[in-house]
Order: structure tokens, then sequence, then C-alpha cells
């Protein structure tokens, strides 16, 4: 009964944030309904790019990370590094393979 | 405070960024843009996190050098590795910094566990303990596809009663949930941590090369949901509306992906085409001889034909043949040949991977044809040419209901009134299983490396 209520709690604090949550899975599947196949790999790549939007999690922990706390400064240090080849990577690989389909003559 | 209505506004500005480029990446003309529209957006979010950033306590953001220091090696590594890699290899990239991706959301819900578990609400945890479990997942996952696209790891193992074992892994996974939800210690962490990578593993690597595609589509939206996770913890809009909507957008992509072969996903995951069961079709279906045929004859055969229409497929990249595939294609159109590429939906390793691989090469877009729009004009074509793909033009999808590929939509090749069908030797496809048309009455072999024999063709070409 105590985990069922503080579900609910947790719920009923955050429902601001589950409304985005649910809006934004329609988004997605809106956004991306109409594509040519072609155009899937680069999609893909970008949508790729975009969840490395975790980097900012990573961040956080980084920068609220107290004096000492070695566990967390060296785990905040390794995610902020993946997080941002993740962020720097996808961007660049969706570039080049986008740069491939410019308008020839 | 204002400090505070800043970021949110910088947040709300990279959210909209996220989806407009979203929408323009599905469009030929607007990819480009939207994809630097989306980076914009990032950095916009990023920059406005490291300093106006504030936690509950109302404390900025500290530890500028470990965060400069970390955003610096990764900026690098990742610059330099996305401009280095090989159009063939982008697949496997995709995939590696996919794994970073999860990894990342991994090492997050570690630290906050630690920092939180004991003061924090159930709600919170569980949010932590998901995002734990699908950046887990999703990491060992893609490090395993980079191993089997880069051919690192080149067998697909299967275990015995493997479904049975991922559902008995699935369970404890869930059980461990619960334990660590309810008796939290780091042990319990640490232990969902190794199940969760091990899921990963036992994921992936019974799936074969072909299906890779969609695995990697389907471990991105699994990111995507993990770093919503982060959001919904730390109550940020940013990571929340980016995450899900990859998450979404990214399922959506899986299933379209599914379509395009004519495969639901479950088949993807459980089924066995492109995993250690597809021995089936390894004799039958095989009728007529082989027949090999000269780079000469060849040209003569295209030079006096009206129409050519070239299918390529993944041995095209592995060959490195795209530059002097356009060369060839240049030659027979000065000779008044009309030539056209007919793209399979999954010709390659990837959706659209030979349209990128051929662009490339300077071809022209509108030479590019999707299967739905040439697949009938096959039949009044004089020379087909299949430079190193098999699968997706073998007719048994359309005329052997016992073949592992029945039903795949294929390109109708073997219609035309040649085909020529450039390849290294009688290897099977991805697939595994033999291609029938290549004992066709109207089927020659080129046998030979793609880039070789092509080279042949068009010298013999400028000698007639």
């Amino acid at each position: 009964m105590e985990i069922i209520n503080s579900v609910i709690t947790f719920f009923g604090e955050n429902i601001q944030i589950i409304y985005i949550l649910i809006l934004s899975i329609f988004v997605g599947i809106e956004v991306i309904s109409k594509v040519p196949s072609a155009l899937h790999t680069p999609l893909m790549s970008g949508a790729n790019a975009i969840h490395g939007v975790v980097v900012i999690g990573a961040i956080i922990v980084m920068g609220h990370a107290e004096e000492g706390n070695w566990l967390a400064i060296i785990l905040g240090f390794l995610a902020v590094i993946l997080g941002t080849l993740n962020v720097v990577g996808g961007f660049v690989v969706t570039d080049r393979m986008l740069e491939m389909f410019k308008k020839k003559k | 405070m204002q400090n505070q209505y800043w970021l949110y506004l910088i947040y709300l500005l990279a959210s909209v960024s996220f989806i407009v480029g979203l929408k323009m990446l599905s469009g030929p003309k607007t990819a480009r843009q939207g994809n630097f529209l989306a980076a914009g957006g990032m950095t916009l979010a990023i920059i406005g996190t490291i300093f106006l950033h504030k936690n509950e306590e109302g404390h900025l953001i500290g530890n500028y050098a470990w965060i400069f220091g970390g955003i610096a090696i990764g900026t690098i590594a990742g610059w330099l590795s996305a401009n280095k890699v090989q159009m063939t290899a982008m697949p496997q990239m995709v995939s590696l910094f996919n794994g970073m991706g999860g990894a990342c959301a991994g090492l997050i819900s570690i630290v906050e566990y630690k920092h939180l578990h004991d003061t924090a609400s159930t709600g919170a945890v569980i949010t932590i303990l998901l995002g734990l479990i699908i950046g887990s997942v999703s990491f060992s996952g893609s490090i395993i596809a980079y191993l089997k696209l880069q051919e690192i790891m080149k067998k697909t193992f299967r275990l015995p009663a493997q479904n049975i074992f991922t559902i008995v892994l699935l369970l404890l996974i869930v059980s461990m949930l619960v334990i660590t939800i309810q008796l939290p210690a780091m042990f319990h962490l640490y232990l969902l941590l190794i199940l969760s990578l091990g899921y990963g593993v036992l994921f992936v690597l019974p799936i074969g090369g072909a299906d890779m595609p969609v695995v990697i589509s389907l471990l991105n939206s699994f990111t995507g949901l993990a770093a919503a996770f982060g959001g919904f913890l730390y109550d940020n809009q940013v990571m929340l509306t980016g995450g899900i909507l990859v998450g979404s957008a990214g399922t959506l992509l899986t299933i379209l992906m599914c379509n395009a072969m004519n495969r639901s996903l479950m088949n993807v995951i459980f089924g066995s085409f492109g995993g250690g069961n597809a021995a089936v079709g390894a004799d039958d279906g095989f009728v007529g001889t082989i027949k090999s045929t000269t780079p000469s004859d060849v040209a003569i055969l295209m030079k006096y034909a009206q129409n050519v229409i070239i299918v390529p497929g993944y041995g095209l990249a592995v060959a490195q043949a795209q530059h002097v595939i356009h060369e060839l294609e240049e030659l027979l159109e000065k000779e008044g040949v009309n030539v056209r590429y007919a793209i399979h939906p999954v010709a390659g390793r990837m959706p659209g991977h030979m349209n990128v691989l051929l662009a490339e090469s300077n071809v022209s877009y509108d030479k590019l044809v999707e299967m739905e729009q040439i697949n009938d004009d096959f039949s009044k074509t004089d020379v087909v040419f299949v430079v190193g793909a098999n699968d997706v033009v073998n007719p048994a999808a359309r005329n052997n209901p016992a073949s592992p590929i029945f039903g795949m939509p294929i390109l109708n090749a073997d219609k035309a009134k040649t085909v020529i069908v450039s390849k290294r030797s009688m290897g099977k496809g991805y697939a595994g299983i033999e291609n029938e048309l290549f004992g066709y009455d109207n089927c020659l072999m080129l046998f030979g490396d793609a880039k070789a024999s092509i080279g042949k063709l068009v010298a013999e070409l400028k000698e007639l």
C-alpha cells in the first residue's frame, strides 16, 4: 500500500512532466510518419544525435558532485565524455551522410 | 530565479529545434538544415545548462574544469572518428555513438542512485533504475552490433533454447529491480547493472547482419527512453522532450524498416531468418545451370541495349566500386543508353545506404529509383546489372513459400531480357540461402571483384 501511495504521489507531483511525455510521444510519431526509405539511415543517425541530450544529465551530475566524492566525479566525467561523443559524433556523421544528397547539376 | 527562467526559455527553444529538425530530416531537400538546426539547439541547451542550471538547493554548476575537459575530449574524439569513418562503415559508427549515449545514461543512474537512494521517493528510485537498465541494454547491445557490422565478431550465436533463456533473464531483471527498490543497496544496483548488460549482449548476438539496421534503430529508441528517464529525474524538459521524441520516432522508424522487409518486429527479434536456424532452403529451389560470362560480352550487350538498370547491393560498397559504376553509367549514357539504378529499400546494410554511397560518386539523385517506381519496368529492360546484391533479387521471395525470405518484396530483376550478376563467387547472400535466379536461362554470372570487373567492362566499352 505504501508503495502504491508513493507512486501515486510521484505521479501527482509530476503531472505536468507526464503531460509533456505523452504529447512528445505523439509528436515523435507524427513528425516522421512520411519519410522516404532513402532517408531512413540519416534520420536514424540524426535521432541518435538528439538523444545525446542525455549529456545534460551528465553535466548536472558532474556539476553538483561534492569535492572528494570520487565515484561521482570519475563516473560523471566519463559520462560527460561519452555523452559529448554521442552528440558531436552523431551530428557530424549525419551531416556527412546528408552532404551526399546535395543536388547535382 | 530569473536565471532559471532564461534556462527554461533556452530549453523550450532547444526542444522546438529538435522537433522541427527531425521534421526537416525526413525530407531530402531540408534534411541538412534540419540536422544543423537540431545541433544548434543542442549546443544552446548544453551551454545554458553549464552557466545557468541550479539544483534544488540553488547551487550553480561547479567543477568547470572537469566538465570542459570532458566536453573537449568528447568533442575531439567524436569529431575525428565521425570524419575519418568510411561511408561503408557508417552503420556501425551510428551504433557505436548510440552505445555511448546509453552508457552515459547508465553512469548517471549509478551516481544518482548512490547519491539519492536513502532520501528519494520510490518514484524517483524507479526512474533511476529504469534509466540504468535501458541505458545498459542499449550500451552492450550497440557494442555487439558494432562488433558484428565491423566483422570483428563474425559468427551469429544462438544458445539452445535462446528464447527461454532470454525470458528467464528478463524475469531476473524485473525481480532484481523489485529487490533493489525494496532493499536499497549498491550491491543490488551492480547486480542489476550486470544483468542488464548481459541482456543487451544476448539480445543482439543471435541477430544476423541483414537485420542489424532494425536492431540499431531499436536500440536507438532505447537510448532515447533512457535519456527521457534522466529528464524525468531532473525535471529537465529538454532531456525529456528530446529523449521521448527519439524514443517514439525511433520506434516508428524501426517499424517502417521492418515493413520495408515485409517482416514484423517480433520476427526480427525472435525469428530465425538471419539467425543460426536459417539452414532452410540450403539445397532446394536450385535448378538450371550457372552460366558465366566475360567483360567483353557484357560490354557488347550493354552498348546495344536501350535500357539498363543497375541493382546495387552491399557488395558494391565492400568493393568500393561506386566510382567505377558511375563511370560505366556515364559511358553508356553517351552511347544513348537509358541507365537507372534500382534501389531496394534494404539494399546494403541500411536503408538509404546505396543512395549515400552512389551520391558520393556524383550519381545524380534522380537516377536512383525506388523499388515501387521501377519494379514494373524490369520486363521492358534489356539488361539488368546486379552488383553485389543477392537476396533482394531472389525470386524465391515471390514463389517459394518454404524460403525464409518468402514474402519479402524484391526487385523483379529476373523479368528482364538479360540479367548480369557481378559476384565474387557462388557464395550465399546475407540471408544465407541460395539464389535460384543464378540458375535462370536469362542470367549470366560475371565472377570477380566488382571493382575490377566493372573496370574491365569500362575498358572494353571504350575499345568498342
